[in-house]
């Protein structure tokens, strides 16, 4: 880990301002990923600049709820209003890393952290991400936790966050504030897929700092899950996850439904054509799989991932199944 | 740097990449709390801030000034152990003991959080206005914390007894980040 | 093995039988659930591991490793880490101290080593990750962040990196531990083509790492000529022999310190780090700490290598097998022995009329593999455990059934008699607490919604072992207490606590009377912690100095004692004294003795006898393992439910600890089972989850309440009638999963680990 300056500013606005004087400078919430990559040499900055005592209040009303980007991820899954309104968001959050991290890790670090493909954390390897131009070791080597949508082929690393794939779900909006002033972003927007540039992973603006998420209103919401498929049974990544939210109506129609994967995709995935392909049919179990062929349609297995396809299709068929109540038959 | 660690003031002038576990591992000689992996996968390193638990060797030690931080060696008060400790022992919830020390302040940590209705991955019910302290909900809350000598069932009966009879397990937790 | 060998075994055969150790049977200490003695020290944090120890002027080292897995340092900068801040020294090839290569484990009596490479010798690079250089600095940061500035270029050769394509070149090695790489009794595939039911199949089990929770450390002092090493080590006295021959130094220069291992699992002996950390400190005249990263652990420590075994079963209607083969590959280095003996269940578990036993392994340039937990049983179970399972299905019998029928009467491939075996009595206890006439031999036909239930079993098995070389030292005290003394090791067996217990036992003290210090090589020397031979080794030399001090108590009780005129064979110790032994009411206590000798203390030191018992004897240690398990027929996910491990292991010293050992085995057993898997690039030989998020191992949420009962029979033939527990418990577990898995899902998974996308 290289040397570096540290500051704590009082203010979002101040942040911004020391770090726009650094050349290097890299914002510290809980300091859960970002210490590690700088430990591993993947991250060096010459500055950090505190901002995990900043926007650190949960404003709820009617209509939506504001986290600030310093709010702790445990305290995020703990608030009343979330785990009622949007259960799937305090799931995911829940399902991820560990209790201690959660109470380390903040809202805003978690949406930045950055995948875990051991071919990017490894000093000797070609990594497309890490080094551009270099190639991706992944592609042809251990890819167990590796994309199956949306790579490209310099990368086919993943988006390791549970708790995003719950804001994708939720269209969930990034409140911005960077040099240039404020802004609100999706956060589907927010993440990329890797194309040629692997190693710009957000659309983030230099020095740009993420203040808040917002939760727009959702009742659906209510009735909401998080499904997460892994190697343990606990404190370890997605092979793949599902958010759902599911709205029937009395007949047994969908009015409404959210459906999102993680551990599948360099960005947590919104699943818009299962979506659509489900809205206002029957909640059965064979239009599940049917929109669940339709999301997984394009994707494309690597060595040792391909099971993942199949994984990714139960894994929504099962977790929109529970929603609706019905047994599987 | 000012750090309030078991109770004692410390100043100290401090690489800022020092971490948590290092300043008290090779700075204080707190060596109670472990090293086993540097990179928050193990919880060997679990310490309490302002009464929750955390791993201290993500924590860059600059972070945390002027915080309360209670490791291992604050929970002997009056050299008596602390009853979870004892439970440990009675129990046999450990073997090589290295990872015996985040274990307890981990569970310290998770009990806290379950007075304040923390939920878990597990917990059915959401809307509950309390968590249930079941088997299942205690092995998860400690699933962020590794033995590789197996004494996993003799700490998670520890923790269980200790709970049942209703031990001092009283923290700072921030009751408004819960609420 | 030697004509001498040979020669010496047939006459150690032949020899009478060693009378059995009178103390067999005392229950006064032994037998008791004791909480471990050292357990208020870690539960506070008190206990002191190696890198914990804190020194005037220390300094901090880190190494640096290859990226290549064969081939030549081109060239090495070193400019730029050496101006980084707080540099002490940077140490490569070219300025290292000239030393030879360590002396290797199994093959020089003396030697601690791994691998018997030199260390950081030359430009040669042999396996990817080996250090290149060490890095010292004032502090841990800078030392970290200096060792990114060392610049390496290689002249990269071909490595031999991929197990399946080098079957071809697979060797024979001279032997396993000691045994024949090959038995042959009849014609076992000609009998196999003949049976009436037959099965051959092919297991594989992958690289595998200890993963014990402490980070290898060690603090290294130089003072003068004098080394002292504060390690954590299984091997306290051979790391001294080896690291004397290293600095060609005289072994009593060297004071190597291990009073706590974090965790060993047969990792934790003498790797490069401590060569090197040792090097450096002598080249700056300062003391050095290197703790390994994470990574660092996986690079330059090896684990379990990866096997390939067929195991083809014959069997008629009725009466032994008819063939028994077991034979495959483990991957290894040219400079290490670790061959893995994943065929010794095989030799000793079943009639059978014919056998074959083969093993061979496979040089890959890769960081020499090592002991790990149940070397090799754990994963020689997990195939010839798994084979018996679908041999009994085949026959459509009971497969504990099977197991009954084919029980032999005596060694079916050494023809000695069993010293002690119970396994038939541990599957009938074990059948009946766990429930297994619930289970449904038809598989899928139980299930909970979108889990479906399986029921497995499968035969722990593992050795007895007494390692030779050990000596205690007993300290008696006027007070009345005594002082065992044996540079032995804890790393979570609880021996600080069970030889407390036992010496108590043997002197006649209570326990709270006696205490056991070991760790140290200033102490009498003891014994490797490994292959669960420990506590046997040890009691054995408490045995020998205890006859020796009684007889010096009886000298130096003199002719005005009531024991005057007893010889030592007449005595026993009981009550805090000597008596004699058929008339108890002759006595005189320790203290009144010492006392009326105007002595503060009396010590005795002895070696233990050699262990002549394994040589006319079948020593086993066994269990039987039930698994109850839930597999989602969704997801594949696969979760235990409930166990239960019925051991027949000798007499057990304390309840409390050895529960705590089988159930320990049994949990590392769930992540061979599930989920470990060391992954090794074969293009780059580089190991690509170097990591504790990556490898991994079971979480609390993954370990169900173990159950764990066992027959307390003691052997007639060991001290104590005890075996080592250590390793058992992990043995036959593999298999026990996968059976189940079988019963749950009607997918036979030959493949370890069973993960979840084997089962969808």
């Amino acid at each position: 880990m290289i040397a570096f300056d540290y500051t704590r500013p009082a203010s979002a606005s101040e942040a911004i301002a020391i770090a726009a004087k650094q050349a290097h400078a890299k914002y510290l919430g809980g300091g859960t990923n970002l210490i590690d990559l700088m430990r591993e040499t993947i991250e060096e900055p010459t500055a950090l600049v505190d901002v995990s005592t900043l926007s650190n209040t949960i404003d709820v009303r009617d209509d939506r709820i504001l986290i600030g980007a310093g709010v702790k991820n445990t305290a995020v899954a703990a608030h009343r209003a979330i785990r009622e309104r949007y259960p799937m968001l305090a799931r995911a959050i829940l399902a991820g890393a560990s209790a201690q991290i959660r109470n380390m890790a903040s809202v805003g670090g978690n949406i930045l952290q950055r995948t875990r493909c051991t071919y990017f954390y490894d000093d000797a390897a070609h990594c497309n991400k890490r080094w551009p131009g270099t190639g991706c070791d992944a592609r042809d080597g251990f890819n167990r936790n590796h994309a199956i949508l949306g790579a490209s082929p310099a990368c086919v690393a993943t988006h390791p966050s549970d708790m995003c794939v719950a804001l994708a779900a939720l269209d969930a909006t990034v409140h911005l504030r960077g040099v240039d002033g404020d802004r609100t972003m999706k956060l589907i927007d927010l993440h990329r897929l890797p194309g040629g540039r692997p190693d710009i992973e957000t659309e983030l603006r230099q020095g740009e700092l993420i203040t808040a998420v917002e939760l727009p209103s959702l009742p659906s919401a209510a009735r909401s899950t998080y499904r997460k498929v892994r190697d343990r049974s606990s404190y370890a990544f997605a092979l793949v996850s599902v958010a759902a939210a599911l709205d029937v109506d009395d007949a047994g129609h969908i009015r409404d439904v959210r459906l999102a994967l993680g551990g599948i995709a360099h960005k947590p995935w919104r699943a818009f054509a299962a979506e659509a392909a489900l809205r206002g049919t029957p909640a059965t179990q064979p239009n599940f799989r049917d929109a669940a062929e339709i999301e997984l349609k394009d994707a494309a297995g690597l060595r040792d991932n391909t099971f993942k396809i199949e994984l990714a299709k139960r894994t929504i068929v099962a977790t929109l199944s529970e929603l609706n109540g019905r047994d599987r038959s | 740097m000012h750090f309030i660690i078991n109770g004692q003031n410390h100043a100290l002038d401090l690489d800022s990449r020092t971490s948590l576990l290092d300043l008290v591992r090779d700075h204080l000689l707190l060596t109670g709390t472990k090293k086993g992996c540097n990179q928050g996968a193990c919880g060997a390193c679990t310490v309490l801030v302002d009464g929750e638990r955390i791993n201290s060797c993500l924590a860059l030690a600059v972070q945390y000034q002027d915080r309360t931080i209670t490791t291992i060696e604050g929970l002997v008060s009056a050299n008596a152990l602390h009853p979870l400790q004892q439970a440990f022992i009675e129990h046999d919830g450990f073997q090589c003991g290295y990872c015996t020390p985040g274990q307890i302040c981990s569970a310290i940590g998770m009990m806290a959080e379950m007075e304040h209705g923390v939920p878990s991955a597990i917990t059915a019910d959401l809307a509950g206005e309390t968590v249930q302290l079941t088997h299942d909900e205690l092995r998860e809350r400690m699933s962020g914390n590794l033995c590789r000598c197996g004494a996993h069932n003799g700490i998670i009966q520890a923790i269980q007894d200790s709970f049942a009879e209703g031990g001092d397990f009283k923290t700072n937790y921030p009751k408004e980040a819960a609420e | 093995m030697s004509i001498i060998q040979k020669a010496m075994q047939t006459v150690i055969r032949l020899m009478p039988d060693a009378a059995s150790d009178p103390m067999i049977g005392a229950d006064r200490e032994i037998g008791k659930s004791l909480s471990r003695i050292d357990g208020p020290l870690k539960v506070t944090g008190q206990a002191r591991f190696a890198a914990e120890v804190p020194l005037e002027r220390l300094t901090y080292a880190t190494l640096v490793h290859s990226t290549i897995a064969r081939g030549r340092i081109a060239t090495i900068d070193v400019a730029e880490a050496e101006a980084a801040p707080g540099v002490v020294l940077v140490m490569t090839y070219k300025n290292a101290p000239r030393m030879p290569p360590p002396l290797q484990m199994m093959v020089d009596a003396k030697g601690a080593a791994a691998s018997s490479l030199p260390v950081m010798q030359d430009a040669t690079i042999h396996w990817n990750g080996e250090p290149v250089a060490v890095v010292v600095a004032e502090t841990q940061e800078q030392a970290d962040y200096a060792a990114t500035l060392v610049h390496v270029t290689y002249d990269v050769e071909q490595a031999a990196t991929s197990f399946d394509h080098l079957k071809h070149k697979a060797r024979t090695p001279a032997s396993i531990l000691g045994e024949p790489a090959n038995i042959t009794v009849g014609k076992a595939e000609a009998a196999l083509g003949k049976a009436k039911f037959s099965i051959d199949q092919r297991y594989r089990t992958p690289h595998q790492n200890h993963a014990a929770i402490e980070l290898h450390a060690a603090t290294v002092l130089w003072e003068g000529n004098k080394l002292t090493v504060h390690d954590t080590t299984q091997m306290v006295n051979l790391t001294r022999s080896t690291l004397a021959a290293v600095f060609r130094i005289p072994e009593d220069n060297v004071h190597v310190l291990s009073p706590f291992v974090g965790g060993g699992f047969g990792n934790k002996g003498l790797w490069s780090h401590q060569i090197l950390a040792a090097a450096a400190a002598r080249l700056i005249d300062r003391p050095v700490r290197i703790v390994l990263s994470r990574a660092g652990v996986f690079r330059i420590t090896g684990g379990r290598t990866l096997t390939e075994q067929r195991v083809a079963l014959g069997a008629d209607d009725d009466g032994p097998l008819t063939a028994l083969i077991h034979t495959g590959f483990a991957g290894m280095t040219e400079h290490n022995d670790c061959p893995e003996q994943f065929t010794f269940p095989a030799r000793h578990l079943y009639a059978a009329k014919s056998f074959l036993i083969d093993q061979k392994v496979i040089d890959l340039d890769m960081v020499a593999n090592t002991f790990m937990r149940a070397p090799s049983e754990s994963i020689g179970t997990f195939a010839l455990e798994s084979a018996i399972d679908e041999l009994a299905e085949a026959m459509n019998v009971d497969p504990i059934a099977l197991r009954r029928r084919i029980e032999p009467e005596k060694d079916p491939t050494s023809g000695l008699a069993f010293s002690s075996r119970n396994i038939v009595e541990a599957y009938r206890r074990g059948a009946e607490r766990f429930g297994w006439d619930r289970r449904n031999a038809v598989p899928r036909s139980q299930r909970d919604g979108d889990w479906l239930i399986g029921y497995g079993v499968a035969t722990a098995t593992y050795p007895y072992y007494r390692m030779p070389g050990g000596a205690a030292r007993i300290r008696l005290g006027v007070d009345g207490r005594a002082i065992v003394q044996m540079a032995s090791h804890e790393m979570g067996m609880g021996t600080a606590t069970t030889q407390a217990m036992h010496a108590a036992e043997r002197l006649g003290l209570p326990v709270g009377n006696v205490t056991f210090e070991y760790g140290d090589t200033d102490l009498p020397p003891g014994t490797i912690a490994g292959g669960s031979s420990q506590t046997a080794s040890i009691i054995a030399a408490v045995t020998a100095a205890a006859d020796v001090l009684a007889a010096d108590l009886i000298k130096l009780a003199g002719n005005d004692s009531p024991l005057a005129g007893l010889k030592p064979a007449d005595v026993a110790m009981r009550d805090g004294g000597l008596c004699e032994r058929d008339n108890p009411q002759k006595s005189e206590s320790y203290v009144s003795i010492l006392q009326r000798a105007g002595r503060d203390e009396i010590s005795a030191e002895a070696a233990a006898s050699m262990p002549l018992e394994t040589q006319k004897y079948s020593m086993h240690s066994y269990g039987a393992q039930f698994c109850e398990l839930r597999v989602n027929e969704v997801t594949g996910e696969t979760r235990v439910t409930r166990w239960l491990g019925s051991f027949d292991t000798g007499r057990i010293v304390n309840p409390k600890t050895a529960a705590s050992q089988f159930r320990g085995g049994i949990i590392m057993g769930l992540g061979l089972a599930l989920m470990e898997d060391t992954v090794f690039d074969e293009r780059t030989g580089r190991i690509m989850n170097p990591s504790l998020a990556e490898y991994h191992v079971p979480v609390h949420l993954d370990v169900p309440d173990i159950d764990v009962i066992w027959t307390d029979v003691s052997d007639p033939h060991s001290p104590m009638g005890v075996h080592g527990i250590g390793e058992i418990g992990i043995t036959g577990v593999g298999a026990a999963v996968a059976n189940a898995v079988y019963n749950a899902t009607g997918k036979r998974i030959r493949d370890l680990p069973i993960t979840l996308d084997k089962l969808m």
